[in-house]
């Protein structure tokens, strides 16, 4: 090759054709990935709605200003995991450890109301057994919380990492970043839940 | 260094069975992948016979139809998501790093999982047979017949699981040939300059990606009513009964492009190296591809054209599915006219190329035959339909997977295959293929259903059925002799020259087998077909290939190339996945083993570097 490549040895492989980090790259993938699988369970959801052939259906059991709370707790932890970032990036790691477990903590309180939530439901005779609703509820319901699960464990791993050092720095934000868009992620994904399962559930005009 | 990640020293075995236990070369994976596949299409093909054996006179009694449920049900799932799939895995993992001019895929480690995970699936879904029974329900496992209720034992349970690893094995795979292509390509190579076998793969790998997140779902559904008592597909609750048939469906068709489109790009490779010309409509083959792709999407309901949907479902699927037919029909017509007054070279793997086309064809037209509703009532679930999936699966896919064998085999294995019984081979496989699927077209109009093990004598069948066993024992030795030239070639073949076709890509500006770094430099890329053009302009090759450092242990410290090193956590993590597995099977408890193991593991892996800084540091 006569016009001389301007490749240097070794760390060519490192810059990517799209600019956009490989790892990052693969998290988008994996979330348009996970858009169809919750679309799925939504899909499912949306199929048996009013489908039962007994009770308990959503307007016997929802609580919509104790879920209002739950579901405004979750979206304010993407605000704090926003923040969390901006201070990595900025170098203050303390305020980065602040807002990441702000942001866990309050994974963790929506995660608290989700249980007391399936607990009440049980005890209203709603279980995944009772009737097409229990099933498709708890099911969607449930792989969200899982995925909730998923990040605030992540979360908390980020914290704790970041406590030995050159764990979690501003150069190396990329790995909070990715957990932050997972976590952005579960977090819409709960906006879709509250609007097409609580809410269109409850309220007549939606029906 | 206190966790137990950095007290175990990373592997470090250049040969023997631990190198390949722990490797994450995409070219040892790729033949890995390669390899397990070859066997799981072997035993797909042994049950195919012992079928064939079975149906090749009216009235046997050689297997129980219990047995010949399940031997269906097991040839179907094999076939599919174990020998073809894999097959082309096993293509994307060898070549695509080679073609796109990159050193490895974007993640070793998540490729080395790949293949475990995958063949974790394949063990668990196999051992069916010895475990009280295979799955019994046909490779789309119609819910509610596959309902607790409807279907006792663990057969399906194996099945459910079995895909779920599959499916994760698959995601990660695509995952990573995602972001390798659309990431890793060498300078200068831009989207409308990459191998069309790279650009079918990327559409492949988002079919992947989309459509397996709903299979997934559908699973998950299943096993929840057997191991939990829901109720998805359970109609005395209210449930629908089709439910199933969309979910799967809506995963099922794109999955036919998903085996279809890397078939496709091997064939768009070699038709243009043995006719000595460029692709014709490059851009046009590309765009067909890609909405081949997107139109996947659009035609599930014709697997329901006898369901009950109602007219006007029944006709816009007849009409997207006609129209599907156009860009798969732009592209065969692209394929002959890249033949067309080229000089062209009948070597085996252009033969088979040849016969894809040819069979693909065929199979195509039927396939128009009943994507008409009206007509497709009178076909459905008869043999007309075997002989329309086997002439696009087989004589598509099967062909073109041959054909990339032989094509790139002295880039696999640096040795060059038996020209003689190749040719010899193909038209075995030719004769022997036709001779079994083609009868099918007759006996299928004659009304003879499928998936049913046996039937009277005086309906008319016999005879077709009989040449049809005849010719599927002429098919399987024309496996042995394939398999008989791959072992004994591989074994003590010619040595293979870097470019022993004149091809046309980057693949094989590198010699054969390639080194474990691949390029010594990584390539500048000016043109389609960026070789051949280098070739014809005689421009100079790079000089001396470049030492490499790093855990390879090829001295040289300055211009290292560093390559990724490998690592036990992969396999690890699929173990912990397949105990998982087991234990949501028999006992609850061993799901918490697996995923502990799965998890430390994952730990293990997420803090282990790509490479050990120690080793690889150069000063």
């Amino acid at each position: 090759m006569a016009q001389a490549p301007a490749v240097p040895h070794g760390d060519a492989a490192d810059e990517t054709t799209t600019g956009l980090s490989h790892r990052k790259l693969l998290m988008w993938a994996f979330l348009g990935s996970d858009c169809m699988f919750f679309g799925s369970l939504i899909a499912t959801y949306l199929v048996y709605k009013g489908k039962s052939i007994s009770g308990p259906l959503p307007e016997d059991v929802f609580s919509i200003p104790v879920t209002s709370v739950s579901t405004f707790v979750l979206l304010m932890s993407s605000m704090s995991m926003v923040m969390a970032y901006s201070a990595l990036t900025r170098g203050n790691i303390k305020g980065f450890r602040i807002w990441i477990m702000s942001t866990a903590i309050m994974g963790m309180t929506f995660l608290a109301f989700q249980t007391f939530e399936f607990r009440d439901f049980v005890q209203e005779g709603l279980t995944p057994r009772t009737n097409l609703f229990g099933t498709t509820f708890f099911t969607l319901t449930g792989f969200h919380g899982a995925h909730v699960t998923l990040g605030v464990i992540w979360l908390l791993s980020l914290f704790f990492y970041s406590f030995k050092r050159g764990g979690v720095t501003a150069e190396r934000s990329l790995d909070v970043d990715l957990a932050a868009l997972y976590w952005h992620f579960v977090d819409i994904v709960w906006i879709v839940i509250f609007t097409v399962v609580y809410l269109f559930g409850v309220f007549e005009g939606f029906n | 260094m206190t966790t137990i990640a950095f007290s175990i020293p990373r592997p470090t075995y250049p040969t023997g069975v631990w190198s390949w236990i722990t490797t994450i070369d995409h070219k040892r994976i790729g033949i890995l992948y390669g390899v397990t596949a070859f066997i799981m299409f072997v035993v797909g093909g042994i049950e195919a016979l012992i079928m064939r054996v079975q149906l090749s006179s009216s009235e046997l009694d050689i297997v129980s139809p219990e047995v010949f449920n399940q031997l269906f049900t097991m040839h179907g799932t094999t076939m599919i998501f174990l020998a073809i799939m894999p097959m082309g895995a096993a293509f994307f993992n060898f070549i695509i790093p080679l073609q796109i001019g990159a050193r490895d895929v974007a993640f070793p480690r998540l490729n080395a999982f790949s293949y475990w995970t995958f063949l974790a699936g394949a063990i668990m879904l196999n051992f069916s047979w010895f475990l009280g029974g295979a799955p019994n329900a046909g490779w789309f496992g119609y819910a509610p017949l596959t309902g607790e209720a409807q279907n006792l034992g663990h057969g399906i349970d194996f099945w459910i699981i079995s895909l779920q690893l599959l499916g994760i094995a698959s995601l990660a795979a695509a995952f990573n040939f995602i972001v390798t292509i659309l990431n890793m390509r060498a300078p200068g190579m831009t989207l409308m300059r990459m191998p069309l076998f790279t650009w079918m793969t990327l559409v492949t790998s988002f079919l992947l990606i989309l459509a397996f997140p709903v299979i997934t779902v559908a699973l998950i559904e299943l096993l929840f009513d057997r191991a939990f008592g829901t109720n998805f597909f359970v109609p005395a609750a209210g449930a629908d009964p089709i439910l199933w048939q969309h979910l799967f469906w809506v995963f099922g068709h794109p999955e036919v492009y998903i085996l279809i489109l890397p078939a496709m790009g091997i064939v768009s490779e070699i038709l243009p190296t043995f006719s000595k010309k460029p692709l014709f409509g490059y851009p046009v083959i590309v765009l067909s591809g890609i909405i081949i792709g997107f139109m996947g999407w659009m035609v599930w309901s014709h697997h329901m054209f006898t369901v009950g949907l109602g007219p006007v479902p029944n006709a816009v699927f007849t009409l997207t599915t006609m129209a599907i037919a156009i860009p798969t029909g732009v592209k065969i017509f692209n394929w002959l006219a890249t033949t067309w007054r080229g000089s062209i070279d009948l070597s085996t793997p252009m033969l088979f190329a040849l016969g894809f086309i040819a069979m693909f064809t065929i199979g195509g037209i039927s396939g128009i035959m009943h994507a008409q509703a009206a007509s497709d009532a009178q076909q459905q679930d008869t043999y007309f339909i075997v002989a329309h999936i086997h002439y696009v699966l087989f004589g598509g896919s099967i062909f073109a997977l041959i054909a990339g064998i032989y094509y790139w085999f002295p880039k696999f294995t640096g040795r060059m295959f038996n020209e003689k019984i190749g040719k010899i081979g193909f038209w075995l496989t030719f004769i022997g293929f036709n001779m079994t699927f083609f009868p099918m077209h007759f006996t299928g109009l004659d009304g003879m259903p499928r998936r049913i093990y046996t039937y009277a004598d005086g309906m008319g069948w016999d005879m077709w059925s009989a040449v049809s066993t005849v010719g599927a024992f002429i098919l399987a030795f024309s496996i042995l002799v394939f398999l008989y030239n791959v072992v004994t070639s591989w074994i003590k073949g010619e040595p293979a020259e870097a470019d022993p076709w004149d091809a046309r890509t980057l693949e094989w500006s590198i010699p054969s087998p390639p080194p474990e770094y691949n390029f010594a430099e990584i390539p500048t890329v000016h043109d389609r077909d960026d070789w051949w053009s280098q070739k014809r302009r005689k421009v100079e090759r790079p000089g001396a290939p470049v030492p490499v450092a790093g855990g390879s242990g090829y001295g040289g410290v300055e211009h290292a190339i560093h390559l990724p090193q490998p690592s036990y956590w992969p396999i690890v993590v699929s173990i912990g996945l397949l105990i998982a597995g087991y234990g949501l099977i028999y006992n609850v408890a061993v799901i918490a083993i697996g995923a502990g193991i799965g998890m430390i593991a994952v730990y293990a892996w997420s803090f282990e570097p790509v490479n050990e800084p120690e080793e690889g540091s150069a000063h």
